[in-house]
């Protein structure tokens, strides 16, 4: 099955190569995987997506949260999430078929970001399946080139999965009690 | 105060509490031996970073605090690895130092440059590349509280030669904070109560003990459960002295060279309660025939342990001591006299066996027994890998926890001479005694001139039966005799133990080998003690790999 996994990081070098390290260790791909900062800076979030065997990926999340620089992990395939990913397309658009991919885009809510006259740059924001109709239907019109930034997503509970204020425990099946703890700020 | 980057890590050293460093120098690593010149800290100068390395983990296991070894960069640095490697797949607690090229140069393919903090990453517990000496005391602290705490494991601390020359202000940080590291004593104790009410139902339960319950200290906590309750114990490997061999409840070891008894009360037990044990292969065997019979009941300090091989029913995450404290104030006598009726018959029918004729060529068993009748409760014994390390875990009799050091995980061959070396540093002035085979110790044996440097009363057996015997053996049985370049001659040991100044001592029959083990005991400094051994000779009983713990092999034909 396919897995949504947060995980929220110290914003330090190496660690995403110890996260994905875990992941290639055992042969495991993975779909796509973003990293950013979060509403504080000394700390990262990834979104992973990865599809494997459930039991592999109960093992690998469980030794994601045993590294140092894990602060969290969170598998939102488990709850209600928001998904969203973002898509830089380019597509051919001469002359005779450009009004019928302006169409395209404007059904979907895309933008046009570029205009040359040979081809136009369409960003697209949208859940997985929206984003994958629309490349479906600019596909006859030739597409040169895909981005794709890969998944973000979130979790709709209102307190949510933000950074700790101060420092938290790390989840054993769920647990998300915040400890009042001093921790330095760099 | 302001300090160099070097003192400040002697200063951080001192206050973990390190008195004694393993290591070797090297251009990347000179300031920090400049410190350490003066320093009230002794390093003990080794003849390869490998052996540093297990020294290191050996006093770590012994004492439970961690060792430190330290080397310079590039091939310094990836000498250690196969002994970082040692201690991360046993859990014991290790500080790494390695010097680094200047922070300018990394990644410049500079001499002695080695990316090794890339290289350990996955062998590691945790590591960290100082990029700024003034973060040098935090980190050193955290390594240290990491390494030691939870389950256990090495840290590696990379340290470049320009933050070692850099020079701050020395603040010690009082605290140890990190967000994503917070180790707990009981992490899930709501379960305690339904562990308790499977053990109570139970007709036929088993603990199986590996080395977390040493790890935590458990081993009185352990005893008092297994007694109050009156359920019989099987260790693993690494768990052995976490038990008392010596009382009745004590199975000995189970596995692919385990007890009858042992596998055949684990395959017929119907609730297997493990205790900081990982179900490992050599444990298990074939793992989907593994105590099919039981309810399997967890206690580990790392969830991911938890039914990664065999899916628990019930699990406490936790260590090994709390949660067996906690058990053991409210578990009742149970009441299975058939049980024990039954795993008394099996240990009566099959015990663990040897002949050793008067006359025969000599038994590794009946040396390894001797020397165990010869040694004290508290001896520290420490192994190399191979049929010698199986032989020892049968007929040496273990009572004590932090007595039997050998590496179970990755099976380092070479390890256990280091490792018995560093265990007289941790008990200083006590024998330790190291069960080798030929071909293991050929491995690290530069380092007797470090034993004999410091004078250490390190007595090597030396089991010499001209082969790589667990490799000869499974060539004999499943490869049709074909001994594909297992055998190979060694020096003779008497000879060199002399050219480097150690005691060297031969027996060949049965009736020298209690008078070499005593002029062994009776000498101050390093003994090599060469017992030329029956050649073909094979450890059983045997559960033939990937093959269930049932179709045990008791003996050959």
């Amino acid at each position: 099955m396919r897995h949504v996994i947060s995980v929220l990081v110290e914003n330090h070098f190496g660690v995403l190569a110890h996260v994905s390290g875990l992941f290639s260790a055992r042969g495991f791909n993975i779909d796509s995987l973003t990293v950013g900062e979060t509403e504080d800076p000394s700390v990262s979030r990834m979104t992973i997506v990865a599809k494997g065997d459930d039991r592999v990926l109960d093992q690998i999340m469980k030794q994601l949260d045993r590294l140092v620089d894990v602060i969290r992990i969170i598998d939102l395939t488990k709850e209600e999430m928001i998904a969203r990913e973002l898509v830089l397309v380019k597509v051919n658009a001469p002359a005779k078929v450009r009004s019928d991919v302006i169409q395209v885009v404007n059904t979907f809510r895309a933008k046009i970001v570029d205009v040359n006259p040979k081809n136009l740059i369409i960003e697209i924001t949208g859940t997985e399946s929206k984003i994958d109709a629309i490349l479906e239907l600019l596909r006859p019109f030739g597409i040169r080139e895909v981005v794709r930034t890969g998944l973000v997503a979130m979790s709709r509970q209102s307190d949510g999965y933000k950074v700790p204020a101060h420092t938290a425990a790390k989840s054993e099946e769920g647990e998300r009690a915040a400890r009042p703890a001093k921790r330095k700020k760099k | 105060m302001k300090m160099r980057g070097a003192n400040i890590l002697v200063e951080c050293l001192k206050r973990e509490g390190v008195d004694t460093i393993f290591g070797y120098p090297g251009g990347a690593i000179l300031p920090v031996f400049d410190a350490l010149y003066d320093a009230d800290l002794k390093l003990v100068l080794v003849r390869h970073e490998q052996g540093a390395a297990h020294m290191a983990d050996a006093v770590g296991r012994v004492t439970g605090k961690p060792g430190v070894c330290m080397a310079t960069s590039g091939p310094g640095a990836t000498n250690l690895v196969t002994g970082i490697a040692t201690a991360y797949m046993d859990s014991s607690p290790l500080v790494a130092i390695t010097g680094q090229v200047r922070t300018y140069l990394i990644g410049n393919d500079a001499f002695q440059e080695a990316d090794v903090i890339g290289i350990t990453r996955p062998i590691t517990k945790h590591s960290y590349l100082v990029k700024d000496v003034t973060q040098l005391a935090r980190i050193t602290r955290e390594a240290f509280y990491i390494a030691r705490t939870g389950r256990p494991g090495p840290v590696l601390i990379d340290l470049p030669i320009d933050i070692a020359q850099a020079e701050t202000e020395f603040i010690y940080p009082e605290k140890v904070e990190i967000r994503g590291y917070r180790p707990k004593t009981i992490r899930t104790p709501e379960n305690i109560d339904q562990a308790l009410e499977m053990i109570h139902k139970s007709k036929r339960p088993v603990l199986y003990v590996g080395q977390g319950a040493i790890i935590s200290n458990a081993a009185r906590a352990l005893s008092a459960f297994a007694r109050r309750a009156g359920i019989p114990v099987t260790t693993t490997l690494l768990g052995l002295g976490a038990f008392p061999e010596d009382d009745s409840l004590a199975l000995k070891m189970l596995g692919m060279h385990g007890t009858y008894y042992a596998n055949h009360a684990v395959q017929n037990c119907d609730l297997l309660i493990a205790v900081g044990a990982r179900f490992d292969d050599r444990v298990t065997g074939k793992v989907s025939d593994f105590a099919p019979k039981a309810k399997i009941l967890h206690f580990d300090v790392d969830p991911s342990s938890v039914s990664k091989n065999v899916k628990a029913d019930c699990y406490v995450i936790g260590e090994a001591k709390a949660i067996l404290e906690a058990l053991a104030k409210k578990v009742r006598k149970l009441n299975i006299p058939d049980w024990l009726e039954q795993i008394s018959e099996w240990k009566v029918k099959h015990p663990l066996q040897y002949t050793q004729g008067e006359h025969e060529g000599l038994k590794s068993q009946y040396v390894i027994e001797e020397i165990s009748r010869h040694s004290g409760r508290s001896t520290v014994v420490t192994t190399e890998v191979g049929q010698h390390q199986m032989w020892t875990a049968q007929f040496w009799n273990f009572t004590e926890p932090r007595t039997n050091i050998t590496s179970g995980g990755l099976g380092t061959m070479g390890f256990g001479f280091p490792a018995a070396i560093g265990a007289c540093f941790a008990r200083p002035g006590e024998d330790v005694w190291c069960i080798a085979g030929d071909g293991s110790i050929q491995m690290n044996l530069q380092e007797l001139a470090t034993a004999v440097d410091h004078n250490l009363p390190v007595k090597v057996a030396i089991l010499d039966n001209g082969y790589l015997g667990m490799v000869r053996q499974w060539q004999e049985i499943f490869y049709d005799k074909r001994y594909s370049y297992s055998y190979l001659p060694g020096p003779d040991y008497v000879k060199l133990a002399e050219s480097f100044g150690a005691l060297g001592l031969r027996a060949t029959k049965k009736n020298e080998v209690a008078d070499v083990i005593r002029k062994a005991q009776e000498y101050k400094g390093p003994v090599l003690a060469h017992f030329i051994v029956k050649k073909e000779d094979n450890v059983f009983p045997m559960v033939p790999a990937g093959r269930s713990n049932s179709e045990m092999i008791e003996g050959m034909a």
